[in-house]
């Protein structure tokens, strides 16, 4: 279907002498097709995912088609954030950042197998199970590294969420600001605002075991 | 003290030297070990002895620096290997030092090369360099609870020491391990820990090693204040989450300080719980566009543990692997040293064309275009296919390393070399003479131009470069410039190399793996240090096994890592403009660099 039949789509009729003069539409239509036309996405690789984004971007495979070949690196000019390799705990806080500095409408790819939940490395003491854990994500892309191929499907299944969207219910038109994402603290380990009372919990539990722990080994050296 | 008996002269062919004991009898004796060589020297004289076979040995290149974790004899090593720039197998020296209060004196005095290894071995292993300049956590932040490479310590996700993990195999039950951590998710904090109240001190150590927050002016003068600018760790320049701290006095670089650990994935950790064989998919994830030749130096180590042969074809075959690897890697740095410059994606479209179409080759050979995961020990995963892109593969090769790859390289040379913008922003900038590089330790096209001809391929040969004819590239003037040009000359000799190993690979047949393809391989208890002429430099493998299914100790030297030592330096008196192309013309990936 070519962009103008998409746009003409809401089943009112035109008179034929008018068809070349006038199209009717619906404001979610036209909206989303622009939106979808010209997705941004941030300028930002985190791993070996980030090469293959790299060889999507160029004349292979040639992201352009699709409208995204403008890669900003600037989070206030992008609409989508490809997150496109491992997700460490020391980056953590700087992509959460980015992500809060993105102006709405935004979007989130997770790219590869370390993105979506750890991948290869998820074991390491280092590493974050998954951008999930912190930021909302639109569109996972299987893969280490997912091929240019499966990247452009993840991209253009973007787009179809996009489609679906309508501005009467999508978050950013709501009332009131939206929420920024409390940007994660290094500590001992890293730690997520949001997990305070779990981890204050659990804490005091571990605490207690292992108090336990040292009475019963002191008992029994008595 | 006697003379010492070798000279740098004419070093290449003799072996090490033996008598370094025997010169200083009280601090320094033979490693006796089975399967250990070099020489365990006492912590108090480490310095002296690192004096004497730098200024009267000849060993002037320090390659690597690590630390081992003997738990069970309750000892902590530091291992160095030096090398003479002459060429020369290494000379391992060895420092024990009690586990639970590990001192070692420092080595930057002698060898500035060591700051960032000792960094990372105080980091990962809490060996603690007496001595040394900035003794700061450099791959986790300052204030992370323990030192992750200590064997005693566990991460938490742990599940056992060794894989396969009883749970997944034979058992084959699965779970995930968020399941049984109490956060339930990748942390734990040490059991005194509170949330409330808690103040990061990771950002303030490293504005303090910046320098930055230092009174300015005279008195005199206008007062005027020195400005931290922090390129990275998200910056379309930076090659990946690198980070640069630049202090600058106006535009002019004081001081610039490399801050990584953005893309730490805990390489050494995971490794240590692999099996020998489960780690070769990871090497692939160090450099991630060479992984054909990360492959190839895990390879030689643990051949070099097993004694483990590796058949003819198979030799042609790695070597052909890697010379395109090389050519690929330089072509893609010097696609994006342009986008650095200013030319934005133009020279780089035309360097990705070139590597897509060996990618095609690597995906039709080893299954992946990127992680190829395509060496064994004893040999290659599969022979090259039969048929490619409707052709004969040898014809196919024939065209590329004889036609295709020789064109694209001069097209890059008539287009690049003499551009105007491109003389006026690399000549002169960021000159690193020779004396600086080999103390710095850096490696591959950085040293080598800067005049140093160390190649690994032909200082200290292995594989089968002995056979080929090429031409170590050397470079004098050690700028950005000739680091662009010395990746032009490699490429040129890469092809060189490929053109011999196609022109002979039709004649050799024979098997492609020297015996059968092991699952479980077990070695004796021994080290071995394995290392290649990687496209960004010389990579090292330091494997050590106790015997059992699994290293002990798995530690990857790593060119981009090592070769940032010296950034600082390089940026120093330039405008910060210049900085992302002195950057960019050292060519790091962030996968290595981190680990
Ligand atoms: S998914 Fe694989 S290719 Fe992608 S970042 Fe992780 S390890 Fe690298």
């Amino acid at each position: 279907m070519s962009a103008t039949d998409e746009l003409l789509n809401p089943d009112f009729p035109v008179p034929d002498e008018l068809q070349s003069n006038i199209a009717i539409t619906t404001i979610d239509k036209i909206y989303n097709w622009s939106r979808r036309s010209s997705m941004w996405p941030m300028m930002f690789g985190l791993a070996c995912c980030a090469i293959e984004m790299i060889c999507t971007a160029a004349s292979r495979y040639d992201l352009s088609r699709f409208g995204m070949e403008v890669m900003r690196p600037s989070p206030r000019q992008s609409d989508l954030m490809i997150v496109s390799g491992t997700v460490t705990k020391k980056m953590v806080p700087q992509i959460v950042r980015l992500y809060n500095q993105m102006p709405e409408p935004k979007y989130v790819l997770s790219m590869g197998a370390c993105a979506t939940g750890g991948g290869p490395f998820k074991e390491g003491y280092n590493v974050v199970s998954g951008v999930d854990k912190y930021v909302p994500v639109d569109v996972y892309v299987p893969g280490c590294p997912p091929t240019p191929q499966a990247l452009l499907f993840g991209l253009i299944a973007v787009q179809k969420k996009i489609d679906q969207q309508s501005i009467l219910t999508v978050p950013w038109y709501q009332r009131g600001p939206s929420e920024a994402i409390p940007v994660p603290i290094l500590g001992p380990d890293i730690i997520d605002p949001r997990q305070s009372d779990v981890i204050r919990v659990q804490a005091a539990k571990l605490a207690t075991a292992a108090t336990a722990v040292a009475e019963l080994s002191g008992a029994a050296e008595a | 003290m006697t003379e010492l008996t070798a000279s740098p002269q004419g070093a290449a062919t003799t072996a090490p030297d033996l008598t370094l004991d025997a010169h200083f009898p009280d601090a320094v004796q033979k490693d006796t070990r089975p399967g250990y060589s070099g020489y365990l020297v006492n912590a108090d004289k480490l310095v002296e002895v690192a004096t004497a076979i730098r200024d009267e040995m000849g060993y002037d290149y320090l390659s690597s620096v690590t630390g081992v974790d003997y738990m069970n004899d309750g000892k902590m090593e530091v291992v160095y290997h030096a090398y003479r720039t002459s060429g020369g197998p290494a000379l391992a020296l060895k420092v024990q030092t009690p586990r639970d209060n590990a001192v070692v004196p420092s080595l930057v005095s002698v060898y500035p090369g060591a700051d960032f290894q000792e960094r990372e071995a105080w980091d990962l292993l809490g060996i603690r360099f007496a001595g040394h300049p900035y003794l700061k956590r450099i791959l986790m932040w300052e204030g992370f609870a323990g030192h992750p490479l200590r064997k005693d310590w566990r991460e938490p996700y742990y599940e056992e020491d060794h894989k396969p993990f009883d749970t997944r195999w034979p058992g084959g039950d699965f779970h995930r391990s968020e399941e049984n951590n109490p956060f339930g998710t990748n942390v734990q904090y040490p059991p005194d820990f509170s949330v409330d109240g808690w103040v990061p001190e990771a950002e303030d150590a490293i504005y303090a090693g910046a320098g930055a927050l230092k009174e300015s002016g005279n008195g005199h003068e206008l007062k005027t204040d020195k400005l931290v600018v922090n390129l990275g760790p998200q910056h379309p320049s930076t090659h990946g989450v690198f980070r640069m701290v630049v202090s600058l006095n106006g535009e002019t670089i004081d001081h610039l300080e490399p801050v990584m650990g953005y893309l730490h994935r805990n390489h050494e950790k995971i490794g240590e719980r692999n099996t020998y064989l489960q780690n070769m998919p990871y090497t692939d994830r160090l450099d991630y566009i060479c992984s054909m030749s990360n492959n190839h130096g895990y390879a030689l180590a643990v051949e070099q543990l097993q004694k483990a042969k590796v058949p003819e074809r198979a030799e042609y075959i790695r070597v052909l692997m890697v010379e395109l690897t090389r050519i690929c890697n330089h072509m893609w740095a010097i696609g994006f040293l342009l986008n650095d410059l200013g030319a934005f994606f133009t020279p780089a479209l035309y360097a990705i064309k070139e590597r897509e179409l060996i990618l095609d080759l690597f995906e039709a050979t080893a299954g992946s275009r990127m992680m190829c995961n395509y060496m064994r020990f004893g040999g290659v995963y599969r022979d090259l296919p039969e048929k490619f892109k409707d052709g004969d593969t040898i014809d196919f090769l024939r065209e590329l390393v004889n036609e295709r790859l020789p064109r694209a390289i001069d097209d890059l040379d008539t287009y690049l070399t003499n551009n105007e913008i491109i003389r006026s922003r690399c000549i002169g900038v960021g000159v690193l003479p020779p004396d600086k590089a080999i103390a710095y330790s850096t490696a591959g096209p950085v040293l080598r131009a800067s005049g140093v001809p160390y190649d690994v391929r032909r200082a200290d040969p292995y594989s089968i470069y002995n056979r080929f004819d090429f031409d170590v590239a050397v470079r004098y003037n050690g700028d950005v410039y000739d680091r662009y040009l010395i990746r032009l000359d490699e490429m040129r000799q890469s092809v060189r190399i490929c053109q011999q190993v196609v022109r002979d690979l039709p004649t050799i047949g024979g098997d492609i793996m020297s015996g059968k393809l092991q699952y479980q391989v077990r070695v004796p208890a021994s080290e071995a240090y394995g290392r290649v002429e990687n496209p960004k430099g010389e990579l090292g493998y330091y494997v050590v096994s106790n015997g059992k299914a699994n290293p002990w100790r798995y530690h990857i030297r790593a060119p981009s890592f090592i070769n940032l030592t010296v950034l600082g330096e390089l940026c120093k008196g330039h405008k910060v403009a210049d900085v992302v192309g002195i950057l960019g013309s050292i060519d790091i990936v962030l996968g290595e660099t981190d680990r």
